[in-house]
């Protein structure tokens, strides 16, 4: 009973997290690319309820103002918060035009919930839209390199000899490849400017080649055990065929590994793109990923002075959490009914 | 508790000081013709720690050509007449002085009698003449060696007697005692015999051992770990003493750290791992401000760099066929209109704002406040205009479409890509500003950042991009080693490379200013010609400049004589004054 309760939080969190994220236009108040020049770095804008006239239900907020030591707020106006405004147009899933907002103040009010960044953009706007574009990519990517280490990595383990040896030999080649200057070289044929779309495209298939090699290792050694469990020999030995096997005893026991890697690779591959970045492979400025704006996290002084720049790794970590829980979940389910 | 916390500091403090201890200062004696400093009388001992961004490659003078090895063999070698940091003007090194011929071609030089090598060996001019042939090698390949030819001719060196030297120009050459500094004299009782073997280019790894290794600087190699760190100690016979005739260095030893990156050099000052940093970034300087007044560290805003920062546009001859795109848009950036807009449209006060924090200055040429001596005062600064930019670019027969995108005459899309070294933080900042502001007059603008040296094959081999953002100068502040990327036929012409002949005729105007400034020896008529060649560049804008950051440096408090200046190196140029005050964290240090 109470897995079945944990399980639908789960599924709820997880479809609340992607809605937020594919309706982001409608969620986000601003959009992404308005820079905001008197104004980077500006932390979170506080929400109040009660002003001197007493309590208010409905919040308001203060202008932002610059003094000595940063920002602080200009107590003399009260901007309250309203909800389902007239804002910045955007198109939702990419087609349908819109202007309606979740919440925004009037101007010249501004609201920030998780401050700016260093050209004064909305940072809860911008986290938004990078998660369409960096989960997109980050389970694409696992995807298909799950896809591709589960197809090689049975082959490999199950058929063994010289099927084996070439396959694994090609994984460690392609472990051991320097591709720093894979990429350097790679971008040099490209075009200088890639679209977003192509540039998604691309993301995904140098994530997924690169990466199928060590999945595919360890789905080898899972298979190379099974396929000599007594009851595979024992079907084996009623006559069943090798495709028979694999689909009734031997890949259903590497859905374990499956998961965790799923649940390992996603986050990691959303950072990833942060890396492509710096060979101008990534997404380029001003689109929003959570890759590129993980990236000026790099520089010490942002990493200790703004604390709400943090805002793209804690939603990759919940993110993650999310799925591996989730994950976690499907694997226990399965191994209780599997028998 | 607190007596023994103090016992083992003091513990600590004498073991530091114990395991500093370099070989001691020889006497001064009264044939040595030593150069006295005015400076700030300080005592002997102690170590410097410096951080350094990257592992130097060599401590060949000769060979170098990277900031970090040229940080270390900086402080290893002398010059002959060298450029004051502060003054930016020119001061007697090893040459004791000099006289320049009423032609201005002939340069006749005094040594420094009496004075050694780090390794005990005496100097005369024998090793200045055999210094200069190393340089002008061109199988040695010095990247000093274009500043000593001019007009195709190499300077010539002849030994007078045993401490005169005369070096002829093959035509006169304004400042030409500038052309000293930074050029290191070499033993020749070294590196003689590996010259004649062809084996010198190899000399001087990091790998040597320091007993071959001789300079005249103030300090010499004692140590190097790979990987860690490079240990200088002091040159016991160094020529230069202080008002209370001490030998100078004070300092026993420098330490040069290899920590990684300016972040990392950051964190190991704050930890208080290192004792002096040099060009912060202004996001880092304000956060050490924060901790100023507590940790006593001396922290400097030396105001304006002589760095520009620039967008330029692809203006070479490129083939239509292979880069076909290329040629399309150079009609656009070939149009002074164009360029016009697009300077006009950029929002220089921003990227000052935004890129350095207010720590920096716009520019609108390529000569700027930090350069006192040759900046042209009379160069416009128009306000950045939206209106102006539009209306340049309507009157040169580009619309708007109803979406508000820009199209030129024949209806086509104005969109370009700008690349930028993706290492480099605060230019791919300005790259994104940029394509914000020119988003304002409808233009697509494009950021690609690249890794740098792919983005220099770009710029100067390929000529496959559109634009680039880039930054250059930070040298010397003197009009001539700024040649070669003026004249049109020089290396770093980076706008249009490889010009047969002047393209325009304001570079053929720019050409004769330039040349013409190079033989004036007239400080007033040379400004007048570099004024005159600003203003050309400023009207024609083969560089949109940008801006350029400040000198941002920081010492610990009890660094004496810290007198950080806005040429390189900027903190260390005067290592030989460096001090420790003994009473340290008390005594907070005034700047100059």
């Amino acid at each position: 009973m109470r897995r079945k309760l944990v399980f639908g939080l789960l599924i709820a969190a997880l479809i609340a997290l992607h809605a937020a994220i594919v309706f982001a236009g409608f969620i986000a108040p601003y959009d992404p690319a308005t820079q905001n020049r008197d104004i980077a770095y500006a932390p979170p804008t506080r929400l109040h309820f009660v002003d001197s006239g007493g309590f208010h239900l409905r919040p308001f907020v203060h202008g932002a103002v610059v003094d000595a030591d940063g920002y602080g707020e200009d107590r003399s106006h009260e901007y309250p918060l309203q909800f389902f405004n007239r804002g910045a147009t955007y198109k939702i899933l990419g087609v349908i035009p819109a202007n309606l907002h979740l919440f925004g103040v009037r101007s010249p009010g501004q609201v920030f919930l998780f401050g700016t960044d260093s050209y004064g953009r909305d940072e809860l706007s911008r986290l938004l839209y990078g998660g369409q574009i960096s989960l997109a990519a980050g389970l694409l990517a696992t995807f298909l390199t799950l896809a591709a280490a589960l197809v090689i990595g049975t082959v490999s383990g199950y058929y063994g000899r010289w099927i084996d040896e070439s396959l694994m030999g090609s994984a460690e080649l392609f472990l051991a490849l320097p591709w720093f200057y894979f990429l350097v070289g790679l971008r040099a044929f490209l075009p200088l400017h890639l679209s977003p779309t192509n540039t998604f495209l691309l993301i995904i298939a140098v994530i997924g080649v690169i990466g199928w090699a060590r999945p595919a290792r360890l789905i080898r050694g899972i298979v190379l055990s099974a396929r000599n469990r007594n009851y595979v020999l024992a079907a084996r030995g009623f006559g069943a065929s090798d495709f028979y096997l694999l689909r009734r005893h031997v890949v259903p026991e590497t859905l374990g590994v499956i998961l965790t890697q799923a649940a390992v690779l996603v986050p990691q591959y959303v950072a990833s793109e942060a890396v492509l970045s710096f060979f101008g492979l990534g997404i380029a400025e001003p689109v929003p990923s959570w890759g590129n704006m993980l990236s000026t996290l790099q520089q010490y002084n942002v990493l200790v002075a703004y604390h709400w720049l943090l805002a793209p790794a804690f939603a990759l970590v919940v993110t993650s959490v999310t799925y591996w829980l989730m994950a976690d979940a499907i694997h226990h389910w399965l191994q209780s009914h599997s028998i | 508790m607190k007596t023994i916390a103090r016992l083992a500091l003091f513990v600590c403090l004498i073991a530091t000081f114990a395991a500093a201890s370099g070989p001691a200062a020889a006497p001064l004696s009264p044939s040595e013709q030593v150069l006295r400093v005015t400076d700030e009388v300080g005592h002997y001992g102690g170590r410097l720690v410096i951080g350094q961004r990257a592992e130097p490659k060599t401590l060949n003078p000769v060979t170098a050509a990277d900031a970090v090895s040229r940080e270390v063999i900086g402080r290893c070698n002398a010059d002959l007449i060298t450029i004051n940091r502060l003054s930016q003007k020119t001061e007697p090194a090893l040459a004791e002085s000099w006289k320049t011929s009423a032609d201005g071609r002939s340069f006749t030089i005094h040594l420094r009698k009496g004075i050694r090598f780090s390794d005990g060996q005496a100097f005369d001019a024998d090793d200045v003449v055999f210094s200069f042939q190393l340089y002008l090698d061109e199988n040695i390949g010095s990247p000093q060696r274009d500043l000593l030819v001019i007009d195709g001719k190499p300077l010539t060196v002849t030994k007078l007697d045993q401490y005169t030297v005369r070096f002829t120009l093959p035509k006169p050459y304004a400042a030409a005692e500038r052309l000293f500094d930074g050029l290191a004299i070499l033993p020749k009782h070294l590196l003689a015999a590996p010259y004649k073997g062809g084996r010198f280019a190899a000399m001087w790894s990091l790998n040597t051992p320091p007993s071959e290794i001789a300079g005249l600087g103030p300090f010499r190699l004692k140590e190097y770990v790979p990987g860690q760190k490079i240990v200088l100690e002091r040159n016991p016979y160094y020529w230069k003493a202080d008002r209370e005739n001490h030998r100078l260095p004070y300092l026993d030893e420098l330490v040069f750290v290899f920590v990684g990156g300016e972040d990392q050099q950051v964190m190991r000052f704050e930890a208080g791992e290192t004792d002096l940093i040099s060009r912060l970034s202004s996001e880092n300087y304000s956060m050490l401000s924060k901790e100023r007044s507590r940790e006593g560290w001396q922290l400097a805003d030396l105001g304006p760099s002589l760095e520009y920062n620039f967008l330029v546009f692809n203006l070479n001859d490129v083939d239509s066929k292979k880069l076909g795109e290329v040629a399309i848009k150079q009609a656009w950036f070939r149009n002074l209109k164009f360029r016009e807009a697009v300077s006009a449209a950029i929002d220089r006060e921003s990227i000052v704002k935004l890129v350095y924090g207010t720590r920096g200055t716009p520019l609108w040429g390529n000569v700027g406040p930090g350069n006192k001596l040759w900046m042209d005062s009379s160069i416009p600064h128009p306000k950045r205009s939206i209106e102006n930019a539009r209306q340049l670019l309507q009157s040169t027969g580009f619309s708007w479409n109803g979406s508000g995108q820009l199209l030129d005459a024949s209806g086509r899309l104005v969109e370009f890509s700008i690349v930028t070294s993706s290492s480099n933080t605060q230019r791919m900042k300005m790259a994104t500003l940029v394509q914000d502001d020119l988003s304002h007059l409808g233009m697509q603008v494009h950021v690609v950042p690249l890794d740098f040296r792919a983005m220099l094959d770009r710029v100067f081999q390929s000529f496959d991009y559109e634009a680039a953002i880039m930054g250059l100068g930070g040298g010397d502040p003197d009009p001539n080693p700024e040649m070669n990327v003026w004249l049109s036929n020089g290396a770093t012409h980076i706008w249009h490379l490889n010009e047969a002949k002047p393209a325009t005729a304001w570079e053929s105007e720019v050409d004769q200013l330039m040349q013409e400034q190079m033989v004036t020896l007239n400080y007033r008529k040379r400004k007048r010609l570099y004024d005159r060649a600003q203003e050309l560049i400023s009207q024609n804008l083969p560089f949109i400049f940008l801006a350029t950051p400040d000198v941002l440096v920081g010492a610990k408090g009890q660094v004496g004589n810290f007198h950080p200046a806005v040429l390189d190196h900027y903190t260390l140029w005067n290592a030989d004054e460096l001090y420790l005050r003994q009473n340290d964290g008390v005594e907070r240090a005034g700047l100059r």
